[in-house]
């Protein structure tokens, strides 16, 4: 189970995101997993091995070394990113589970709606309004929540985003207040810096994404609201809902909707 | 055969499963399985190179690891990990073998075109009957591994806390040595990670286990006031899941018994029947 398998897992996801969302899972893939794995993990990789103090004393290159680093920003990446990228599976739930519903109504002979196949079901995109609407917007607010907490932990443990070349360590068993050296202090900048960046980049993204999502979801209710004026004394409460429900499945029919009932 | 082959193994269980086994089943290999093949391997890869004692003497320092760590975390997590989903291959056995009697069944009533057999492939199992059973003593049999390994982690290593000084006396240390540990506060972190994870997969167990307990007994209640109407036809999904078995084993019952009548009477026939699978 690693990286490759998380792709698997929210490729599928990509179908019912919207254009933005697809940008993002692109971006998340391409500029943050894939230079953690091939670049920043090298870079990361002799971090404690290279970790030199100016004491013979045995113990301390060790109570310094933790001192300075209570956790290594590659594994604070790979948390962030797999935190980052969970919510997508609500999405691929309610997904799901929609999937399921419609079969089980193909099965029954369901006069409401008719497929060619079981497969198109399985095949088929889902619009994102009604419930799976709020599903995405949630799973949207919670990566943009868990984007900012990781960001302020960083920022929090390691004050400001540069990495230093030396460091002052007098922890015991240090006998006095000994000379660290970190390893590859510039090429580290350098890799925290773009991912903050790139991380900077997925919040404005995420958004972006959400007040797409809001403006669209304002602008059809001001459209159903406009179409409820222009007919009053024709439509109440349950005619209207069931001439959404006749829209949705008109929407993702193929054929259309056969001797249904007012 | 490595944790991803675990996972494909697994997935085919997911299917079978109730709602709260498939979150149960995605924590597991996100947040357990990924976290500590991603990032906890990495952390705790130089615990023995790392591992420093304040003495030159030769063997004092492996003798004092081995002191402190008779199990590393990481492989006490993967064992941990691997026991616990594999229950779940319980209901696999047992969804295939009920599977197995449907195609047999298909092939004895005449119906094995490729069409139904895929059905029989494809189609969900309802968790009823026995396979109900299976599937309470595998989500059983997960909380009794979890529990276990929960409690062998405080027992090795009370308070969950990794911390960065043991100080040390076994042969061949001369005297009492402080011993210093790698990356003690980033172990702590990860170790209280898994341990809240453990602790969600424990409680998402229970819940599935009440749930399927409740399930069962609305049915049972339901069941009670309606019963069932007489014998219909010999597809499954018209009947219910009990009613479906004694079905299929009345039939191969009725089949064996009269295919060792018929063997029996002639055993040169022995050969086409081997061959002939309605004889």
């Amino acid at each position: 189970m690693d990286w490759g398998a998380l792709h698997t897992i929210l490729g599928g996801v990509n179908k019912h995101s919207t254009s933005i969302g697809k940008i993002w899972l692109t971006v998340l893939f391409i500029f943050r997993i894939m230079i953690l794995v091939v670049a920043a993990e090298r870079v990361w990789g002799d971090e404690q091995d290279d970790f030199v103090c100016n004491t013979l004393q045995p113990g301390c290159k060790n109570v310094c070394y933790d001192h300075f680093f209570p956790i290594s920003h590659i594994r604070l990446w790979a948390l962030q990113l797999i935190f980052v990228s969970t919510p997508a599976l609500l999405v691929a739930m309610h997904v799901a589970y929609r999937r399921h519903e419609k079969k089980r109504q193909f099965r029954k002979g369901g006069q409401k709606c008719e497929y060619k196949d079981i497969e198109e079901i399985r095949t088929q995109r889902f619009h994102i309004e009604g419930s799976l609407w709020w599903t995405y917007t949630s799973s949207i607010f919670f990566r943009l929540v868990f984007e900012a907490v990781f960001m302020y932990a960083f920022y929090f443990m390691y004050d400001g985003f540069q990495m230093p070349r030396l460091m002052k360590c007098s922890a015991w068993p240090c006998p006095n207040t000994v000379d660290c050296f970190v390893s590859r202090p510039t090429e580290k900048t350098v890799f925290t810096i773009f991912m903050i960046a790139v991380s900077s980049i997925c919040i404005l993204l995420n958004v972006a994404e959400l007040c797409y999502l809001l403006t669209k979801f304002f602008l059809r209710r001001s459209k159903k609201a406009g179409n409820a004026k222009h007919h009053p004394n024709h439509e109440n409460k349950e005619e209207t809902k069931q001439n959404e429900m006749n829209e949705l499945i008109s929407d993702s029919c193929q054929n259309t909707v056969i001797g249904f009932s007012s | 055969m490595n944790w991803a082959g675990l996972y494909t193994v697994l997935s085919g269980v997911n299917r079978h499963s109730t709602s709260i086994g498939r979150i149960w089943l995605s924590v597991i290999f996100i947040f357990r399985i990924m976290v500590l093949v991603v990032a906890a391997e990495s952390v705790w890869g130089d615990e023995k190179s790392a591992f420093t004692c304040n003495t030159q003497q030769p063997g004092c320092n492996s003798v004092c690891y081995d002191h402190f760590f008779p199990i590393s975390h990481i492989r006490l997590w993967a064992l941990q990990l691997i026991l616990v989903t594999t229950p779940a291959l319980l209901v696999a056995m047992h969804v295939a073998y009920q599977q197995h009697q449907e195609k047999k069944l298909l092939v004895l009533t005449g119906h094995a075109d490729a069409k139904h057999m895929e059905e029989v492939k494809k189609h969900k199992m309802r968790i009823s009957g026995s396979l109900w059973w299976t599937y309470v003593c595998s989500v059983v049999f997960r909380l009794l591994f979890e529990a276990v390994f929960m409690y062998i982690f405080y027992m090795l290593y009370p308070g969950y806390q990794m911390v960065r000084l043991v100080k040390c006396e076994a042969y061949p240390c001369p005297n009492t040595v402080d011993c210093f540990i790698s990356r003690p506060t980033e172990k702590t972190i990860f170790t209280v990670f898994m341990l809240v994870t453990s602790s969600i997969c424990i409680v998402l167990n229970m819940a599935e286990l009440v749930y399927l307990v409740v399930r069962a007994c609305a049915r049972r209640g339901q069941h009670n006031s309606n019963p069932p109407s007489g014998k219909g036809s010999f597809y499954g999904h018209k009947l219910s899941s009990e009613y479906k078995q004694n079905e299929i084993n009345q039939l191969l019952t009725e089949q064996d018994s009269s295919l060792k009548d018929m063997l029996r009477r002639n055993p040169g026939l022995q050969e086409k029947g081997d061959r002939c699978s309605a004889c």
